[in-house]
């Protein structure tokens, strides 16, 4: 079982796509799986024939199981294991494969790099029961890395983690009763860890809307043939201020709050199969016009189902436009381990004071957060509304 | 949707610039006429007065460019090829470099130093060189190597809003060689930061200017036959981002540096280091150089030019072996 994206711990076989006797094809896919972010095909690691189905359809079981045994083509008993974690999907021990490549392999002086050592002391592994595929058998990290995978299932035998692929449109939206699965399972598990292990406090500010709105009809003008919104501008904000107030873009794990440089803006998006966080990576480095088709795409790939594990990880801080539901105040629950949440809510036109004690009609929105309470007070949020709030009433930002 | 080379990016942020600001102005050879390059061409008639043709003398170029910045203007300079900048060497590392620092603050130099750089163009011996591992080592000047057209964009902007010298180098070869999309296209607007232009889990290949897209060619290529790179576009020289650096290192513990400069001191060796001092316990393999051969001078004649600099193919197979080990 592949670990199909961070914190991922387990998974469910949908479907096999080949039964016991096939043959397959390298990267052909053999079964469907489920885990709690994605449905993805699982491409075979090795061309060889499917000998033994080792996990019945509908079972589930933890990241790292072997699930099925491959008969690699036409591989000789005894050879040195260019590709050792594949073939010992095979269920040949590891270490047994390719026994002849520790004395026939021209011999190396037995060197460990930096990274294997430490990874060594890591997983607690004699290295010396590591089988090697550098150059002249020299162990690779990527050797350590797969040896600790196998040990740590406690089985010889490992296949190899596949590389991911892209969500495939299985169904796995709200159920219409009954045991909740998949996709809803995992907005119930992230939701229910967010409430029990956050202590989350809210606030609120008011915004006045005139420049940031005057800014996307501009960009409008700039993109034809594409409906504009407020989103990736608001987004733009965000990054600004979140800039100068870093310790909202960050992720706590493990009693450890790990600042990020890079802002990784999760944006929430709402879809028939359920709610999915999108992450635009590196959102500093965009333009607005940039920010928005990538804000496009993945809002589309969403709604498609064809999103990547890579592009639901990794978040720093996240966004949610809960004004697209004519929500006008709303508490968001912080996405775990992130710190922090915002939202846009609708953008109303009311009538508000302005600086000559005049009454005017103006756009405006509420922006609402919260936050983790544990690494921040209200302090921290309080200076970075301030901070989100000037930017966009001055349409300084992006 | 704009559609930009190297040279059409230069000429828009500096047209740019120059409407938005008055104190911004263009001195250098020929800059009246447009340059060698074409990079100012059409500048003078629209922004008369300021763009000024200079004697053929770099120390003086670089001199008048320090005082009209210290008395308020925002001089853009333009060294004809960064062969020649050395004669301005004194004015930018001894006058230009320090002026913030010796006054406490108190004075700035808002002046930047556009410089064409680098080979494969068959400009010889006097044409042809890298001279980011001289200035980028000098503290006090930022030095600037960007590579696609959308952080020419941003970062020559950069620099000109920067309230200290900057060395903007401008990869010649690469003018009118690599065009972009540059609306929507990921564009770097701080100076000090690296981008990671592509991510594999196999080799990290580290480069600038006209090497990145090699490097990225490679990439191209290596992925088609299963070695997955992690490209980084070093953009900046001075600061260098060690943080982006060691990030892309650790990621797949093989690293290997190529740039078109002289092997011996480079600013590899640098990188080199940085990357040994701070990730170390994540190298698997050695850390890899390729860059051009300890000769005086890059030669003219094509095949001796090829002889000398780096290409996709000979990156390609470096990274193979690194994968390999």
């Amino acid at each position: 079982m592949p670990q199909l994206g961070e914190s991922v711990t387990e998974g469910t076989i949908i479907a096999w796509k080949k039964a016991e006797g096939d043959l397959v094809e390298l990267d052909e896919p053999i079964c469907e799986i489920e885990t709690e972010k994605v449905t993805a095909e699982l491409p075979s690691p090795v061309a060889g024939r499917l000998v033994r189905i080792l996990v019945p359809q509908g079972e589930t079981v933890a990241v790292g199981a072997p699930l099925c045994e491959i008969e690699e083509a036409g591989v000789p008993a005894g050879r040195p294991a260019a590709d050792a974690p594949a073939s010992a999907a095979a269920g040949a021990p590891a270490g047994e494969a390719g026994a002849a490549a520790g004395t026939g392999a021209p011999s190396r002086r037995r060197f460990y790099s930096p990274a294997v050592q430490r990874l060594a002391e890591l997983h607690g592994i004699d290295l010396s029961q590591v089988q090697g595929t550098g150059l002249g058998g020299r162990v690779t990290r990527k050797d350590v890395e797969a040896f600790a995978a196998r040990q740590a299932q406690g089985a010889k035998a490992a296949p190899t983690a596949a590389p991911a692929p892209p969500v495939a449109a299985a169904g796995a939206g709200p159920a219409p009763g009954g045991p909740l699965t998949g996709v809803r399972r995992t907005i119930a598990e992230n939701l229910e860890r967010s409430s029990r292990e956050i202590p989350q406090a809210w606030t609120m500010v008011e915004v006045e809307m005139t420049a940031l709105l005057a800014r996307r009809d501009a960009l409008q003008q700039r993109i034809a043939g594409r409906k504009v919104t407020a989103l990736p501008l608001f987004i733009a904000a965000v990054c600004s201020a979140l800039r100068e107030h870093p310790v909202l873009n960050a992720r706590f794990e493990q009693g450890e709050l790990r600042v990020s440089r890079e802002l990784n803006i999760g944006v929430a998006v709402a879809t028939d199969w359920g709610l999915v966080v999108p992450v635009i990576k590196d959102a500093a480095s965009l333009s607005i016009e940039g920010l928005a088709a990538r804000l496009d795409d993945l809002v589309t790939r969403a709604r498609e189902r064809r999103l990547s594990v890579g592009d639901v990880e990794g978040g720093t801080f996240t966004v949610n436009n809960t004004g697209a539901f004519g929500s006008i105040a709303s508490k968001p629950l912080v996405n775990p381990p992130q710190v922090a949440i915002v939202t846009l809510e609708r953008i109303v036109r009311r009538p508000v004071v302005t600086g000559e004690d005049a009454i005017a009609v103006r756009p405006v929105a509420n922006v609402c957060l919260s936050f983790d309470h544990r690494v921040m007070d209200g302090l921290d949020a309080g200076r970075f509304l301030a901070t989100l709030k000037a930017r966009i009433e001055a349409g300084t930002f992006g | 949707m704009a559609e930009m080379t190297v040279l059409e990016a230069v000429r828009t942020t500096l047209a740019e610039a120059m409407e938005r600001d008055d104190r911004v102005l263009i001195l250098g050879e020929d800059v009246e006429a447009g340059g060698v390059f074409r990079a100012t061409d059409g500048l003078a008639g629209r922004f008369p007065g300021r763009v000024i043709d200079t004697p053929l003398a770099e120390s003086s170029i670089i001199g008048v460019s320090i005082g009209l910045a210290h008395y308020g203007m925002r001089p853009v300079a333009e060294i004809q090829f960064a062969d020649f900048i050395h004669a301005g060497f004194d004015q930018l590392c001894s006058e230009a470099s320090r002026w913030c620092y010796r006054t406490c603050g108190d004075a700035w130099l808002p002046m930047v130093v556009r410089a064409p750089w680098g080979g494969g163009v068959h400009g010889g011996q006097h044409h042809s060189q890298s001279i980011e591992a001289f200035y980028g080592h000098i503290p006090g000047i930022k030095v600037v190597v960007p590579s696609f057209p959308a952080d020419y964009r941003s970062l020559l902007r950069a620099a000109i809003e920067d309230p200290n010298p900057v060395l903007f180098l401008e990869h010649k070869r690469t003018y009118r060689l690599i065009r972009q999309e540059v609306d929507g296209a990921p564009a770097e607007t701080r100076i000090g930061r690296s981008r990671i232009a592509r991510r594999g889990e196999d080799v990290t290949i580290i480069a600038w200017g006209l090497m990145l897209h090699e490097a990225l060619a490679a990439a191209e290529q290596l992925a088609a036959e299963g070695v997955e790179c992690t490209v980084v576009d070093l953009l900046s020289v001075q600061p260098l981002d060690r943080e982006t650096i060691c990030e892309a290192a650790k990621a797949t513990g093989k690293v290997l540096i190529v740039h078109e400069d002289t092997l011996t001191g480079g600013f590899g060796a640098e990188i080199a280091a940085t990357i040994a001092e701070e990730a170390f316990e994540y190298l698997d393999a050695p850390i890899r150089r390729l860059c051009g051969p300890d000769i005086p001078s890059m030669p003219y004649h094509p095949a001796m030019e090829h002889f000398f600099m780096p290409d996709r193919e000979r990156i390609a197979a470096a990274a193979r072996e690194l994968a390999a080990y």
